[in-house]
């Protein structure tokens, strides 16, 4: 091809990473993409992703969800990205550069974003099959592929990435150890104390760790692939994958190729601008570039950081990066581990403060200088000071430092909240946001929500770990400036849903109209309520039933008058005013006498029948004096109330597991069936769904329920929070590797949690999306206790399922309650005329006329109906 | 639910059609905050509800929204201290007096007058 002539001067990036993406965003915030020609070379098949969350592909997220890539952006700004198509020579006199492709594009400016490469330490068949790096989503791929042959798999590195790696090798369902030379894990983050505690947590969790050892040779087997490493204290260690995870080098090749200087240990040379030592038309950023203080940095902040400098200065800005800031704060196989600022106490005259307590895992120094300024620190196992220790550094924090590191509970814990901070305080250091700008979006820009704060200002949208002290702050910010934000129920009450449970619970209040005498509002007081609250107290009532000494059946007393239709006529109200039946079908599994029992009263009673999305048949067309009979005989055969009306546990849906399945390595349809019954009737904020898969295979599409359990070789993996519909939300892996008993407990306190503390009508996705600290806190709270309540959670579940009672059969059995089952008060044995139907397709369906033609001739009184 | 059986020995709801009371059930059939639908003679349905002071309410049983013969089925409650009922279907409150939709204008139902005697 030829090069490229036309006038308009071009830019060229080469390398779509994190930091190029950025890169694009900077030159199209500055107007440059349209006065310039801006040309991308990636060598990946795939646009820019987040790599920085690369190992939540295995807890569920799908490539598209990691991707950091607005197709929209690149088509807007005119933007030219070719796709698996890397630069591999570059001219500097002719200024061109040359792909893969043969595609030759003229350059006035080039920008090297080309990343980094895993460092493979040069060991005997350290390329034989078996044996990968963990760098890419190509990557992730392959392990996945070839863990499915595997039992065992080691991770050569401890740090972080080595970490994440053999996490998720565990998650795949191998045996997993972590081979680390130093006599630490994540030797660069944490020290001797750190790493000790981090130590034991990993370990708990079934993970094998080798530390103090380096791996000397892979052995491979007749046919070339791995079956076993050589370690450096003679020992060798079976393993049938090896994950190369020794950290990362500078991709300078292109570079050093073309004549740019490089440093002594790699690395571009470049100056404060960004721009290379060597020829001001080129540039280089991110973790290819030896940056102007003689570091390469391997941490996405910088790099977006140098990615705006050099957008800067190409747009003839001043910008410089002199250096950034090491902090970082992770989730490492659920474990918290952060490092800020000078973590180790490298400079003269440090003090350091330490709280250590190994048995649970935790770990925190605080490096303090003479002057009392905060320095830097290390947090292990707990990091929730992480935010605001980290603003502080640099500065004379307004409490002593002991009350900063000391958990909960011990002591006096110093709430610091981050409204103590300056506004120069840097909140969100991948995106380099500062107090003064999250308050800005308040007050100038009108957010009010994170989402909102997040899209204005970008803090929170990388690592996320700023999230929480952006909801602090965002809230603090409101009410300083005054908005009133009521968060009331509805115009009844004005205290939250979760504030109307604790009242419920701590005063065994039974009744909506008490409730509302004593807490509602002034002007409600005495009222009837509305159609808001009273399902909801009726909700709150019936979760808590045996607790609080109220009856456990929902149409008892003024508990009928609260329910919705639905839970009213314990049936589904459909457009025509007729209702559906669902009888429970547990896990799916229905046996053909069953079945023919349903289509026995489906046919005698003329329904039309569905099969539902969870597992179970719904009949469609019943009016409401039908529906009595119709359930006497269900109960007659041994069915149950499905509860499809309430808001409430729907199905667990399940696979056919080990029983039948080739793949299956548990029993999927007993564990259905078990939970279940566990929690049937259970009523809540809003449905609940779920599902249990036999295997990784995920048949029972687990993860987009509100809790999923996926069997792994090891036992059960929990994962809470999906969604299906309008909304999808994959769920997030709550815990993995479970006995039967500890993934029950585990529903237990996280259904309880739930449904103490969501709103009305939120279903768990979007619950776990608004609580402060979002997944990370609800696992602190149902999986590490940290409220304390996990006791009080776990009875009032044992309540619940011990108090159960199918609300039909008791129906059936009351004649009062039945005599609500008509359509006309003054006329039981008339059925209601508006409800009537045609045939389609062998079945009925609803004869809806009534809008179009009116119904009744002496309708002749004006209703003023707008409709007619 | 104490309340309206206290007041219910004997007494029957009725509906007021043209210049005849209708007599439709004993009070005792009415819960406070739910309602009941009852056959007119000519054909049409109405919607009779009790609150929990004990006063009688009674509206068209027809949904305007759906056409559905439903509006005896929604929750009742009190908006701004005046009785509403919200349909059932797609939530849309009628004031039991007037029968007026506080959420559309331009909708009303018929009301009827109804006593307990």
């Amino acid at each position: 091809m030829p090069a490229d002539t036309s006038t308009t001067s071009t830019i060229v990036l080469v390398g779509h990473g994190m930091v190029g993406q950025r890169f694009l965003e900077a030159l199209a915030e500055r107007g440059l993409t349209a006065t310039h020609r801006v040309v991308v070379l990636c060598e990946e098949p795939r646009p820019a992703y987040d790599r920085v969350q690369l190992t939540s592909y295995f807890s569920g997220r799908t490539p598209e969800d990691l991707s950091l890539t607005d197709l929209a952006f690149i088509e807007e700004h005119g933007i030219e990205l070719h796709l698996g198509d890397p630069a591999e020579s570059v001219d500097r006199e002719a200024r061109t550069v040359t792909a893969r492709s043969g595609l030759v594009v003229g350059y006035d400016v080039l920008v090297l974003a080309t990343g980094s490469y895993p460092f493979v330490p040069p060991v005997p068949n350290k390329d034989a099959e078996g044996c990968f790096v963990y760098r890419t989503i190509e990557d992730l791929l392959a392990i996945e592929e070839y863990a499915r042959r595997s039992t065992t798999g080691a991770v050569v590195g401890g740090g972080l990435l080595g970490l994440e790696a053999a996490g998720a090798l565990k998650g795949l369902g191998l045996t997993s150890h972590i081979v680390e030379f130093a006599p630490r894990l994540m030797p660069v983050q944490v020290d001797e104390g750190g790493g000790a505690a981090l130590l034991r947590t990993i370990e708990e969790m079934g993970l094998t760790v080798h530390t103090g050892v380096g791996t000397q040779e892979i052995v491979v087997g007749e046919d070339g692939a791995v079956t076993g490493m050589k370690l450096s204290d003679g020992s060798e260690l079976a393993t049938d994958l090896v994950v190369f995870s020794a950290g990362v080098r500078p991709r300078d090749q292109l570079a050093r190729d073309c004549g740019l200087t490089v440093g002594e240990r790699g690395g571009i040379t470049v100056d404060e601008q960004c721009r290379t030592v060597t020829d001001p038309h080129v540039f280089a950023i991110g973790e290819c570039a030896l940056a102007a203080d003689g570091r390469v940095y391997g941490l996405v902040a910088p790099g977006y950081e140098q990615a705006e400098t050099a957008a800067a200065a190409i747009a003839g800005d001043a910008s410089a990066f002199t250096g950034a800031d090491l902090s970082t704060k992770l989730k490492l196989l659920g474990v918290d581990v952060a490092s800020f600022g000078d973590a180790h106490g490298a400079a003269e005259d440090c003090l350091d403060v330490v709280y250590s307590d190994s048995r649970a895992g935790l770990y925190k120094k605080l490096v303090i200088g003479r002057d009392g300024r905060l320095r830097g620190g290390i947090l292990v196992g707990d990091a929730e000071a992480y935010g605001t220790l980290k603003a502080f550094t640099g500065s004379v924090p307004p409490v002593s430092p002991e009350s900063l590191v000391l958990p909960a509970g011990a002591g006096a814990p110093v709430q610091l909240g981050p409204s103590a901070l300056p506004d120069d305080a840097i909140i969100c250091s991948c995106n380099n946001v500062r107090k003064g700008t999250i308050r800005e979006a308040v007050t100038e820009h009108r957010c009010t929500t994170v989402p909102e704060v997040k899209k204005c200002t970008k803090a929170g949208t990388t690592c996320g770990s700023c999230v929480k002290v952006l909801g602090q702050l965002i809230n603090a910010e409101l009410e300083a400036s005054g908005v009133e934000v009521d968060k009331g129920l509805c115009a009844c009450f004005s205290q939250t849903r979760e504030e109307l449970y604790e009242i419920v619970l701590a005063l065994r209040i039974t009744s909506h109209r008490e409730l509302l005498d004593r807490y509602g509002r002034e002007e409600a007081r005495g009222g009837d309520g509305c159609e808001v609250c009273k399902p909801t107290v009726g909700s709150i009532v019936a979760s808590l039933a045996p607790a609080i000494g109220a009856s456990t059946y929902v149409l008892d007393g003024e508990q009928a008058a609260l329910q919705d239709t639905n839970d009213h006529f314990l049936a589904n109200l459909q457009r025509n005013g007729s209702y559906s039946v669902v009888p429970r079908i547990p896990g799916g599994e229905i046996a053909p006498e069953k079945l023919i029992v349903i289509g026995e009263i489906a046919r005698d009673f003329g329904l039309y029948t569905k099969i539902t999305g969870g597992q179970r048949i719904d009949m469609f067309g019943a009016r409401v004096e039908q529906l009595p009979s119709i359930w006497a005989r269900l109960v007659d055969a041994g069915f149950e109330s499905g509860h499809a009306y309430g808001k409430s546990l729907r199905t667990v849906k399940s696979c056919v597991g080990q029983t039948w399945c080739r793949y299956g390595v548990q029993d999927s349809v007993r564990m259905a069936i078990d939970l279940e019954l566990r929690y049937r009737g259970l009523r809540s904020p809003h449905k609940l769904k779920s599902a249990v898969s036999g295997c990784q295979r995920e048949c029972a599409e687990a993860q987009s329920k509100d809790f999923g359990v996926i069997a792994t070789a090891n036992g059960w993996n929990l994962y809470v929070g999906g969604n299906g519909g309008a909304t999808p939300r994959h769920a997030d892996l709550l815990a993995q590797d479970l006995s039967d008993a500890e993934l029950i407990r585990l529903i237990d306190r996280f259904l309880m949690f739930y449904i103490r503390t969501a709103d009305r009508l939120e279903r768990t996705s979007t619950w776990l999306e608004r609580v402060p600290g979002g997944l990370d806190h609800v696992r602190d709270v149902v999986v590490h206790d940290s409220l304390g309540i996990c006791d009080e959670l776990e009875s009032l579940m044992a309540a619940h399922v011990s108090h159960y009672r199918d609300e039909w059969a008791e129906t059936i059995n009351d004649p009062e309650k039945l005599a609500r089952f008509v359509s006309f008060v003054n006329a039981p044995d008339t059925p209601d005329p508006v409800v009537a139907f045609v045939p389609e397709r062998d079945q009925i369906k609803p004869d809806l006329p009534l809008l179009s033609i009116g119904l009744r001739p002496a309708d002749d009184v004006l209703e003023g109906s707008a409709q007619r | 639910m104490t309340l309206a059986l206290e007041t219910t020995t004997g007494l029957t709801v009725q509906l007021r059609l043209a210049d005849d009371w209708f007599e439709v059930c004993g009070l005792d059939r009415l819960i406070p905050g739910r309602g009941v639908a009852a056959l007119l003679p000519d054909g049409r349905q109405a919607a009779v509800f009790t609150d929990r002071a004990g006063r009688l309410y009674a509206i068209d049983n027809r949904d305007p929204f759906t056409g559905a013969a439903v509006l005896s089925r929604g929750l009742t409650g009190t908006h701004q201290g005046r009785p509403f009922v919200a349909s059932p279907l797609l939530k849309q409150r009628f004031d039991l007096e007037t029968g007026r939709c506080l959420d559309d204008d331009t909708v009303q139902v018929r009301t009827y007058e109804v006593k307990a005697a």
